[in-house]
């Protein structure tokens, strides 16, 4: 198994550079003129910007050698200027990455206890009224297109009976904590301002619900399934044989089993999250990477657009790595090896 | 005569397949065991033999339908309610299982489980106490470096040292009666000897009665007081070891003992020809006369009930011995 | 064993009969799917005869709540909603058709050649999937029809570049397993060759596991390709795709009819490709589930 990891790991930097190398395919093809990716339109006659740029990514040079400087640039992570910013896109995302993670993190956290909770309610009670119910729920929330029912819920919790607030990270004109950890609800709790924390945490639930929905219905089934397999097996038979009950057979004997398949499809959902994160903070104006890449695709912000795909792809390698080491963690039968 | 730790009178199971088919997969067994006793039941796969104990340990899937009689210390068990079967399952009846690798829980500790054990049936046991416990029961079915072992994994665990430790786990409450299934089919010949002597041995200084459920009457003939033949959902020939091996009734019994290798290997290796019955497709009449080499008219129509043959009961036609002769 | 080439027609007509056979074992799950299906791809072929109002036109008084005249409300424009969704289906439906159909089609090619071939070609097809594979989907899409300039064309070829790994992956996968089986070393032994070998005693038994991940991925489309014009580089206005409807509604909190026919819309195919998809894999394979 570490043999695995350790292979998995090996194939990182190669990944990594098949995702450069297409990304700068990407950059190439740009309406058959590398420079239109580079500039923007309206700077095309400024022959100051256009010369500079020109030398910085090498667009005189032939295509190799404008390969080499791409990929020299990404490593001192240059991902290039935003057209409509007009400030490194490295810059930028750096800035709204700690948003994002926020959202994404607290959407795996009701997300996986969501689904822990209706999976094992629902193998437990399977066949009924309420297994029934807390499948199709889940099944819908990964059905919905998660910018219509970020929508609708925001209609329903926001606009029509003010349960949470509107959109955005914190209300207007409230000034966000001292930057630590750039999670708006940590930062409140380390300055120890409980008010602020509530109003973070308040704009936090409804996009990190409507994200974790989401993700709700994969571990739901998944959960669901591992659990009542595991009901069926011979070591739930052992358990019953000891006189355990049949909550103490789920809980203690199938839930851990269940926990291994669980960490597989962890790597899996993260995908799910980033689609999903993408969405949610165009809905909710959440000031992460998801609603920058929303505005610089709407607006052909090409430099802004390939660093967030590259990224969101390094993040997305690096949660495959993690759920890898995570279940080999988790498994007995592989940590001793 | 003491009264018999466990009785069963007509036991039947009734199960029903994905169509709707009903079948009998067992159909009227009447067995005891007696403190301190060992019953080995014996039969092949299909036979009805590993049902017939998990269903009164109430351990069948839902589905199957279980009626009869089985009483435990003179206590119905058919029928009894969950919450109360389940202080018996564990605490005064253990199992012990055919394959100790999958019916050990792969991601829990062998000493945790163990632990449970006890704690599932004394809420005042500590965990770290339960374990201590467990290191004793390690001792007494002589795992080596039980304080180590304790703390392992199952599939750190060699085959045989993982059905010690199962062992270990069904005596864990000093139960009054173990079952167990096919408890040496899984290993190696020589450990299958080495887990037999164990059983032998427990038996005999813990005085629990056993239930030695196998498909090979080899493995009970050192140890068994009395043998049950099963075939077909049904028992076919029940008396002491000595009567069924040496004035074998029943010939089935007697296709199983030709298919006893002999201690020098030389012996004769005999198989009875043709396959088990499905529980869906059995015959009419004595469901072996398919296989049977003096099967006659009256096998096709009529079942034989357990009568009196030789020195044991035996459910034929045509017995080997003469019916109701003293053996 | 060789099959005589007048034996072919009967055992696929027999083989069909087998298959409708299962299909009626479908539970009511499954069926329901079909049918929401089934009325959809009704609908795609015959709304323009329909007796609803032009989708384009405005029929009414802007942003009006549903009432008996417009069971939907209408948008900003006046247009009817309820007409606008069930003629989205028009655009939506027939992307997501093509979009799995040359996924399909590109990842069941290169997966096939790969798997029989191996060596270089094996290499090279897997090291694109696994590249490709790095990309968290939306973003790939993104950038892909970004680059490419919006348009709905534009947005479906970068589907097909999301989509296409899975299936060769799939397939590659089918005809490693296939390819070890006795009739094709037969076959082999009695002289066929090469591509032939391929087509005739390999593929046809590979295609279940990608005919019933095709089911399932096909509402997955339909939520990246309105995803991809929500963000406004899939369709654009004024067609009545349901991504850039919902997109028109998204600004208009107090008016949540405008978004909420084409939300409905893409759920119930979503979740009627999920429940056949899932009925026919319990049918049809065996091994997963």
């Amino acid at each position: 198994m570490l043999a695995y990891i350790l292979r998995r790991l090996i194939m990182i930097p190669f990944l990594l550079l098949g995702v450069a190398s297409v990304s700068f395919l990407l950059s190439q093809m740009t309406k058959g003129d590398p420079l239109a990716a580079l500039v923007p339109e309206r700077m095309m006659s400024n022959p100051d910007i256009v010369n500079a740029v020109k030398a910085q990514w090498g667009l005189d040079q032939p295509l190799p050698v404008r390969y080499v400087i791409y990929l020299g640039n990404l490593v001192q992570g240059d991902l290039g200027t935003s057209f409509s910013t007009r400030r490194p896109v490295a810059t930028d995302i750096a800035e709204r990455l700690p948003a994002t993670l926020e959202l994404v993190v607290a959407a795996m956290i009701i997300g996986t206890v969501m689904g822990l909770a209706l999976g094992l309610l629902s193998a437990r009670f399977r066949g009924t009224l309420f297994d029934s119910v807390a499948r199709i729920f889940a099944l819908i929330g990964s059905s919905l297109p998660i910018f219509w029912s970020g929508l609708i819920l925001l209609y329903l919790f926001s606009v029509r009976i003010s349960f949470v607030p509107g959109t955005g990270r914190l209300p207007p004109r409230v000034t966000a904590p001292p930057d630590v950890t750039g999670f708006y609800t940590v930062d409140a709790l380390i300055a120890g301002n409980i008010p602020l924390f509530l109003q973070a945490l308040s704009h936090l639930a409804l996009p990190a619900f409507v994200l974790g929905w989401a993700v709700t219905g994969v571990i739901t089934r998944l959960v669901r399934s591992s659990l009542i397999e595991g009901l069926s097996l011979d070591y739930a038979r052992t358990a019953r044989a000891k006189g355990a009950p049949e909550r103490t057979v789920l809980v203690k004997h199938a839930l851990p089993n269940a926990m291994i398949p669980l960490l597989t499809i962890l790597g899996f959902t993260f995908a799910y999250l980033i689609t999903g994160a993408v969405l949610t903070e165009a809905i909710f104006s959440w000031p992460g990477i998801g609603s920058y890449a929303v505005r610089a695709a709407a607006s052909l912000d090409y430099p802004a657009i390939g660093g967030v795909t590259i990224v969101g792809s390094v993040a997305f390698l690096l949660a495959n790595l993690l759920t890898d080491i995570a279940y080999a963690w988790a498994n007995p039968r592989i940590k001793v090896h | 005569m003491t009264a018999p730790l466990l009785d069963l009178r007509d036991l039947r199971i009734e199960f029903q397949n994905a169509d709707g088919v009903r079948a009998e997969a067992l159909r009227g067994v009447d067995l005891s065991v007696n403190p301190g006793e060992v019953l080995g039941i014996v039969g092949e796969s299909g036979s009805g033999k590993s049902i017939a104990m998990m269903a009164f340990l109430q351990l069948l899937p839902k589905g199957a339908r279980v009626t009869g009689s089985a009483k435990f210390r003179g206590e119905e068990l058919i029928g009894m309610a969950p919450a109360r079967i389940r202080r018996i399952r564990g605490k005064a009846i253990g199992c012990i299982f055919q394959d100790p690798l999958s019916a050990f829980n792969p991601v829990l500790r062998i000493g945790d489980q163990i632990a449970e054990a006890i704690r599932l049936h004394d809420r005042t046991v500590s965990r770290r106490a339960a374990l201590k416990e467990a290191v004793d029961l390690f001792e007494m079915v002589a795992i080596p470096q039980p304080e180590r072992r304790v703390h392992q994994y199952p599939h750190e665990f060699s085959g045989g040292m993982r059905q010690r430790a199962m062992i270990a786990m069904a005596l864990a409450n000093r139960p009054e009666l173990v079952i167990a299934d096919e408890p040496t089919t899984a290993l190696d010949v020589t450990v299958q000897a080495q887990i037999l002597d164990l059983l032998a041995d427990l038996r005999r200084d813990l005085g629990i009665g056993l239930v030695m459920i196998t498909h090979d009457l080899g493995v009970v003939a050192g140890i068994a007081d009395r043998i049950a033949v099963m075939y077909g959902g049904r028992i076919v020939e029940r008396g002491p070891t000595d009567a069924i091996f040496y004035d074998t009734a029943h010939p089935y019994t007697a296709g199983l003992i030709g298919a006893v290798p002999t201690i020098d290997g030389g012996g004769q290796l005999r198989q009875i020809d043709g396959t088990p019955p499905s529980i869906f497709g059995r015959p009419p009449g004595c469901s072996f006369h398919p296989r049977c080499p003096r099967a006659a008219a009256p096998c096709r129509t009529d079942d034989p009930d357990l009568r009196p043959a030789g020195g044991s009961r035996c459910a034929c036609h045509f017995p080997l011995v003469p019916a109701g002769a003293a053996g | 064993m060789t099959r005589t080439p007048a034996a072919a027609p009967r055992a696929s007509l027999s083989r069909a009969k087998a298959v409708w056979r299962t299909l009626r074992r479908l539970p009511p799950t499954a069926r329901i799917g079909a049918l929401i299906l089934l009325f959809w791809a009704i609908t795609v072929l015959t709304v323009h005869l329909w007796p609803i109002a032009d989708p384009l036109a405005m029929v009414g008084r802007r942003l009006q709540p549903p009432s008996p005249d417009h069971w939907l409300g209408t948008d900003a424009l006046g247009r009817d909603v309820f007409a606008r969704t069930l003629r989205g289906a028009v655009w939506s439906i027939p992307i997501a058709t093509v979009v799995v159909a040359c996924a399909v089609a590109l990842g069941s090619v290169l997966g096939a050649l790969s798997g029989f071939y191996g060596g270089w070609t094996d290499s090279i097809v897997m090291r694109l999937v696994d590249v490709t594979l790095a990309f968290p989907p939306i973003l790939l899409a993104m950038a892909v029809a970004a680059m490419l300039g919006p348009g709905l064309a534009n947005a479906s070829i970068a589907m097909v570049i999301v989509w296409w790994p899975i299936y060769a992956r799939l397939m590659r996968a089918q005809v490693l397993e296939v390819r070890e089986r006795e009739h094709v070393e037969a076959a082999v032994a009695g002289g066929a060759r090469g591509l032939r070998v391929l087509r005739v005693h390999i593929l046809p038994l590979c295609w279940t596991p990608t005919l019933i991940n095709a089911t399932m991925d096909f509402g997955q489309v339909i939520l990246l390709a309105a995803s991809l014009s929500f963000i406004g580089l899939g369709a654009t206005p004024p067609a009545p795709e349901w991504g850039s409807m919902i997109s028109e509604g998204a600004t208009r909190f107090y008016e949540w009819w405008i978004a909420f026919g084409p939300g409905m819309a893409i759920l119930s195919v979503v979740l009627a490709t999920s429940f056949l998809g899932d009925g026919l894999r319990d049918l049809f394979d065996r091994r997963s589930g």
